[in-house]
């Protein structure tokens, strides 16, 4: 699905990422952990195409092809979607119709036609209920005046619609209380399948609690510095991110 | 050119001028006139049309049209610019076409029908209306108006009386190089109430000059909701002032559209009585060359009047567009609550707004405040919806059109927010997005 080799990434004049590998089969679940400033949500942005990073070494194929080449459209396109930390206000569009209008062009690139109208509205009132959100939300602009929460569903709602191959979730359970933090884990769950790989950006354990991943990678100052299975998520908990400093610390 | 040769120019025009044979009306051109050769069009130099130079009109020759000259409009093309269940009154450069217009069933008390017609057949109503509504600052363009103005619609509804189907008056320009210098006449009686709207138009490529004077007479508790869609040539020349006087706890609900001409200057200016309420709101889009100026005034002259303004405007290419939007509170207009804001988006670098909010408060108990905003689209808002699979180009157009349709949702009736919507989308086209979605 996705192979990232050796990726060194620069915002401005800084080098954030210093040689990224990384491997993604399709169906797996990987987690990113890291500390504050650590480069994960770099790492995120940078697969979905956002200006501002410069990459100055390193590759990265998805589904055999050079994703870096891609202009953000045509990823999202090719199945890759970001879930965003803080998702963009946007007065005067309403969510249904930046539903539709994504759907689309996805679409649109699949070769399929266009939904009309009643079977895009039964579809889209079908997603609404796997994030229980109400269908009320969709007729109003998108995230205006949402909460945190209700921000966070409604990303989870546009990835459920847009169905992607490649679903990268940047820092999704930050701000979140217990109960949405379990809406949304039921909502990325239940689109788990043999050929839709996550990674999960985040910076605490407890979303891995109820979004059980494959592996585990640890970031530290641009590095994957540990590897693991769910259980290194749980070591992290118990001994926090300063042990992996001292060990990044002890290796330089 | 001067101001003399301009008159000698348009004096050809005092023939066919109507009213002839009133006497008041006659003195009334004359000072007009003489004020004209004075000024001539409005200079730069003046403060209020400090952005706008309009020097070129004066280089131009603009025929204005006798009876027998005009062009015959093609139905169905007029069709198109006619809103669903009104009733309308046509003007084609410059003149009321009755058999194109429709006021079928009009109640019997209401007056709809041409400048020309009231001055022969209610010279006095005419008259008590005539030149009481316009700005107290005068200028060029009102002298010229009033020197040569060869019809308009003239509208009166009675005392008490609701007029439940809006009137559409629709401006039509034929003629390359033509001109329609019209004068509009309204005015509503205690308790009454009415929709008014008012349409300007051209046929494709046509250069002309449109000088559309509209005066507003609101009553005691009268109620009038206006609304003014300029959708001219992109090669025409627009000058609509529209001046209200409203009396005690009168209404006034105003929606300036401004998508046409090459040069558009619109004039909203509005004096409010006791407890009078005034809502003024704009949305101008050009692009190209096209310049448009938003002139607005709000006077509160006596106390416990409300005014609420909300201008946006879209400036793409080389456009430029200007907000002044003035409100005055004279010393007695105590307890007034008066608000303002402007938004404005730049789509390229070399587009320009200049906005200019003035409030002159000269009361002490009052409620006033303006906000003026410039910006551009929000890269994180297009990353946003491209990041969803949307491309770049119909990403920036959903956002501008976000931002403008945000005034088009306030326009109440239901067959003209349709069309301005469609003008919206033919201005920003967006691959995919279809109006049903709205």
């Amino acid at each position: 699905m996705l192979k990232i080799e050796n990726l060194h990434v620069r915002v401005e004049d800084k080098p954030i990422l210093k040689g990224i590998t990384l491997h993604i089969k399709p169906g797996e679940v990987h987690a990113i952990m890291g500390p504050n400033g650590s480069g994960k949500s770099t790492l995120s942005h940078v697969l979905a195409g956002r200006d501002g990073y410069e990459v100055t070494a390193g590759t990265v194929i998805y589904k055999g092809k050079n994703l870096l080449d891609m202009p953000p459209e045509e990823r999202a396109r090719a199945g890759v979607f970001l879930a965003f930390q803080y998702p963009v206000e946007i007065p005067g569009v309403s969510n249904v119709y930046l539903l539709k209008a994504a759907l689309n062009a996805v679409r649109k690139h699949r070769g399929l036609p266009e939904l009309d109208a009643f079977d895009f509205l039964q579809m889209i009132k079908a997603k609404t209920k796997l994030v229980e959100m109400d269908e009320k939300f969709l007729y109003r602009a998108v995230n205006e005046g949402f909460s945190g929460g209700e921000k966070k569903r409604n990303e989870i709602l546009q990835m459920a619609v847009l169905e992607p191959s490649l679903c990268i979730l940047d820092e999704t359970d930050s701000g979140l209380d217990i109960d949405a933090l379990k809406i949304v884990s039921d909502g990325v769950n239940s689109l788990r399948s043999a050929d839709r790989s996550f990674i999960l950006v985040t910076h605490y354990q407890r979303l891995l609690d109820y979004i059980k991943p494959d592996h585990v990678h640890v970031l530290a100052q641009g590095r994957i510095v540990k590897t693991g299975d769910a259980s290194l998520a749980l070591e992290l908990e118990e001994r926090g991110y300063g042990w992996i400093d001292q060990t990044v610390g002890v290796a330089a | 050119m001067s101001a003399a040769n301009l008159i000698e120019r348009y004096q050809t025009l005092a023939d066919s001028l109507p009213g002839q044979n009133l006497p008041w009306l006659n003195t009334l051109r004359q000072l007009a006139l003489g004020s004209f050769e004075a000024t001539g069009f409005p200079s730069p130099r003046e403060e209020e049309w400090k952005y706008t130079n309009v020097t070129a009109l004066e280089k131009k020759r603009f025929e204005p049209s006798s009876s027998a000259s005009a062009v015959p409009v093609d139905k169905e093309w007029l069709a198109s610019h006619l809103l669903a269940d009104t009733w309308s009154l046509v003007l084609v450069d410059g003149r009321v076409d009755l058999a194109l217009s429709d006021l079928a069933g009009l109640p019997a008390t209401v007056i709809a029908t041409s400048l020309s017609a009231a001055l022969e057949n209610h010279p006095d109503r005419v008259k008590s209306l005539l030149g009481t509504a316009l700005a107290r600052e005068a200028h060029g363009f009102l002298a010229f108006n009033t020197a040569y103005f060869s019809d308009g619609a003239f509208i009166a509804i009675p005392v008490g009386f609701n007029l439940a189907k809006p009137v559409q008056i629709l401006h039509v320009s034929t003629r390359n190089e033509g001109l329609a210098n019209t004068r509009s006449l309204v005015s509503l009686g205690a308790n009454a109430s009415a929709k008014l709207i008012e349409t300007f138009v051209g046929l494709p490529d046509i250069s002309y000059l449109t000088a559309a004077v509209t005066e507003i007479r609101l009553g005691e508790n009268a109620g009038l909701d206006h609304y003014k869609l300029q959708v001219e040539t992109d090669k025409a020349y627009h000058f609509g002032g529209v001046y209200v006087k409203q009396e005690k706890s009168s209404r006034f609900k105003q929606h300036n559209l401004s998508f046409g001409g090459l040069l558009a200057r619109n004039e909203i200016h509005a004096e409010l009585a006791t407890a009078a309420e005034c809502e003024m709101n704009g949305l101008f889009l050009a692009k190209g060359r096209q310049h448009v100026d938003n002139h607005t005034l709000i006077q509160h002259t006596e106390p416990h009047g409300s005014s609420r303004e909300t201008y946006r405007g879209v400036l793409a290419d080389r456009a430029r567009g200007v907000f002044q939007g003035r409100i005055v509170v004279h010393p007695q207009a105590q307890k007034t609550n008066a608000e303002m804001n402007n938004r404005n988006l730049l789509l390229s670098e070399d587009a320009e707004i200049d906005a200019k909010p003035q409030l002159e408060i000269l009361a002490d108990d009052v409620k006033c405040s303006h906000g003026v905003a410039i910006g551009q689209l929000d890269p994180e808002s297009v990353f946003y919806l491209v990041s969803r699979g949307i491309d770049q180009e119909t990403a920036k157009n959903m956002l501008t059109f976000a931002f403008a349709n945000e005034m088009v949702d306030k326009i109440g009736l239901d067959s003209l927010r349709g069309r301005v919507q469609q003008h919206l989308l033919d201005l920003f086209p967006q691959t995919g997005i279809r109006r049903d979605w709205l």
